[in-house]
């Protein structure tokens, strides 16, 4: 197994294609994947990634509300000793957010003209150094 | 053939005389004659020299049972199809203002999008309401802000389309008040509400309650309308989303008359004769890039619609069985490279439309997997539609393409395969049950999967994306000023403290309790649902206690 993912949909959208579509190719990938539903709070995302001890979280959102949404999942991240889980995300995301979410912590940002295998690619070292930082594997 | 000559078959002979002419007479055509460029005649419809037994059967004259070639006998050349393109605007002044702009510039649709906690029955102070108000539509929270967005509206002049659904009763109630207000009576009203809960499930997303009681509010608000406000379609049924959410073509009609059904038999239970709002049955599709297939898609659906209404619920009345629908071109078919591939992409989708028979049509703006259009590419595609309505000539002539050998066995195909899926669907329970054990939501999410992958692995091409890819810098989505958005939500939260400071609120709590009382009496919640906006309840609370009595939907 690479990892464990979550594949979170905060926000209040339910345009969720894309992330049905990542969860199972990342599952085809070898990944282990969890997949929320749509309209998950920050709280009850946050809590699923401790509880299902993921290795990385992919947020996807199209409401718009990912500067106030984001900012609170890594707060809440962080309070409950969890910084060590990485966070991506995708969506509709203006450059100058994609600037300010990078700052905030957020690994990297997909957004329309990102290919499966680039976002695959990127999951795959994200699990790697989650699970070597928290002593899962050597190397 | 041209209708010109001595060899026309006496069918269309008769046609021309007791259909065709009676209709010009009622609806003058758009000229006296058309004309190719080079001034040459143009029919107002073709047909072969002799008509086979089938051809009334299967595809019949426009205007006539199965409607196949359309619903009106000279369809475009008497009236084009309204051009209503749907877009949000984040206030409620910021809209009234946009609207009266339009109306000034001759539109007499518009067309109100709401923002998410709206669709939900989320008021704008809610906790999970933080960073969506007036993000992707209009915030509306109490009568105040509908009397705000239709202030100096005659609404007895304009038709409005309401893309609500969850909450539709709410937003229904407040439109009708604001017209009483105005002096405008029910019955003036006319427009569109979405209502159409049953896709919500399986494709867009903004459910409130579980689906039965869900299907029950929209059924009585489809008796409430022929009751109260007969000018209104009471729901348009839509395929869009599904589509959207990676159904097939096929699919996208099956599943939609699949709901359909469970509405219409909703209906039925509540005691109202199918012929009463068949009527005012209107539907919403898709149009995508596969330009054949679309065309027969449409097609395929009128004929299936008439037969259906026909023969499984008995309706009497020629327009009952008229399938009536508006289209968008697809989202999904966009892309975020090479963005101006987007205008050619649009516009072979909305003349597949314009060429399916279309009532109303949605052209998207070039920009919109990036963000929402600006004000030039909304503008853009609008042009593409007058284009297409008065330079191509493609809408002077009825289902031109009707006839081709490959036009008419695509929409048999096409026939055979929405049957087969509404087949299953009936296997499965139907709509509401196939709904409610995810069937429907499973094939859609297989049938997406299927098309990704095949732009994934390259078996399916798009240009810019997978092909023909172009080595320049992409462009970013543009940046949003996030000051302007935040003027907007305070002026909004402060507007809603106020109402809910100057209101009465012992009226509220009276009349919220009488609609707990009758939800939970299985009683008409629509007259109790009008008092409570009368009396400036928020859609937030009146949806409250409706989920304190049928329960939240939590797949």
């Amino acid at each position: 197994m690479r990892g464990k993912i979550l594949i979170a949909k905060p926000g209040l959208d339910g345009h969720d294609r894309g992330a049905k579509y990542i969860a199972r190719c990342l599952r085809d990938d070898g990944f282990e994947v969890v997949y929320t539903g749509i309209r998950r709070t920050p709280e009850e995302i946050v809590s699923s990634a401790i509880q299902e001890d993921v290795d990385v979280i992919g947020l996807s959102i199209l409401s718009g509300a990912h500067l106030e949404i984001f900012a609170e999942i890594f707060r809440l991240l962080k309070e409950r000793g969890a910084g060590d889980i990485a966070v991506v995300g995708g969506g509709i995301i203006p450059e100058p957010d994609i600037i300010t979410l990078r700052a905030a912590g957020v690994r990297a940002i997909f957004t329309p003209g990102s290919s499966l295998e680039e976002m695959l690619v990127l999951f795959r070292e994200l699990a790697g150094e989650t699970r070597r930082q928290r002593g899962l594997i050597t190397s | 053939m041209n209708g010109s000559n001595g060899s026309l078959p006496p069918a269309f002979r008769d046609w021309s005389a007791n259909v065709l002419e009676p209709a010009r007479r009622r609806l003058p055509e758009r000229r006296a004659a058309f004309v190719t460029a080079s001034g040459l005649p143009v029919p107002v419809l073709s047909v072969p020299e002799s008509l086979e037994p089938s051809y009334q059967e299967r595809l019949g004259f426009p205007g006539e049972f199965p409607f196949t070639r359309g619903i009106r006998p000279t369809m475009y050349r008497s009236r084009l199809w309204t051009m209503r393109q749907y877009s949000g605007f984040a206030t409620a002044a910021e809209s009234n203002r946009r609207y009266r702009a339009l109306l000034a510039s001759g539109q007499d649709g518009l067309s109100v999008a709401f923002d998410l906690p709206t669709q939900l029955g989320l008021d704008s102070d809610h906790p999970l309401s933080r960073g969506e108000v007036g993000k992707v539509g209009v915030a509306i929270d109490s009568l105040a802000d509908m009397e705000l967005l239709f202030q100096d509206i005659p609404l007895d002049r304009v038709s409005t389309s309401m893309t609500i659904n969850a909450p539709a009763a709410v937003l229904l109630a407040m439109y009708a008040v604001v017209g009483e207000q105005q002096g405008v009576g029910f019955r003036q009203l006319k427009g569109t509400v979405q209502n159409d809960i049953l896709k919500e499930y399986t494709a867009r997303g903004t459910y409130i309650f579980p689906p039965r009681p869900s299907l029950a509010l929209a059924g009585e608000l489809i008796a409430w309308c022929a009751a109260e406000m007969p000018g209104f379609n009471p729901i348009s049924i839509s395929g869009y989303h599904i589509r959207e959410a990676g159904a097939t073509a096929a699919q996208e009609v099956a599943f939609t008359f699949a709901n359909a059904i469970a509405y219409v038999e909703t209906a039925l239970q509540r005691g109202l004769a199918i012929d009463a709002f068949a009527p005012r049955l209107s539907f919403f599709f898709n149009a995508a890039s596969d330009f054949f297939e679309e065309i027969a898609k449409f097609r395929a659906a009128r004929r299936i619609w008439a037969r259906l209404v026909r023969e499984k619920f008995r309706a009497t009345k020629l327009e009952s069985a008229m399938l009536r629908f508006h289209v968008q071109t697809a989202g999904h078919t966009l892309t975020a490279q090479q963005v101006d591939n987007n205008l050619g992409r649009v516009t072979l989708q909305a003349m597949a439309a314009i060429l399916g028979g279309a009532q109303s049509l949605h052209v998207n703006a070039k920009d919109e997997a990036l963000s929402l259009p600006t004000d030039a590419s909304a503008e853009t595609a609008l042009r593409i539609q007058q284009i297409l309505a008065f330079e191509t000539g493609i809408a002077d002539s009825v289902d031109p393409l009707g006839g081709s050998y490959h036009v008419e066995m695509l929409t048999d195909t096409l026939e055979r395969a929405i049957l087969d899926c509404m087949a299953e669907v009936e296997r499965a329970g139907g709509a509401l049950a196939a709904t409610e054990s995810g069937f429907i939501q499973r094939q859609i999410e297989e049938s997406a999967y299927r098309q990704q992958r095949a732009i994934d692995h390259g078996e399916r091409i798009i240009v810019g994306v997978n092909r023909f890819r172009t080595e320049v810098p992409e462009t970013a989505p543009p940046a949003t000023d996030p000051s302007d958005g935040r003027l907007g939500v305070d002026a909004q939260l402060e507007r809603l403290a106020d109402v809910r400071a100057r209101r009465d609120s012992a009226v509220v709590g009276t009349v919220l309790g009488q609609l707990e009382g009758a939800a939970r009496a299985g009683k008409p919640v629509m007259p109790e649902i009008v008092s409570a906006v009368r009396a400036y309840a928020t859609v937030g609370e009146i949806c409250a206690v409706l989920r304190s009595v049928w329960g939240e939907h939590r797949p």
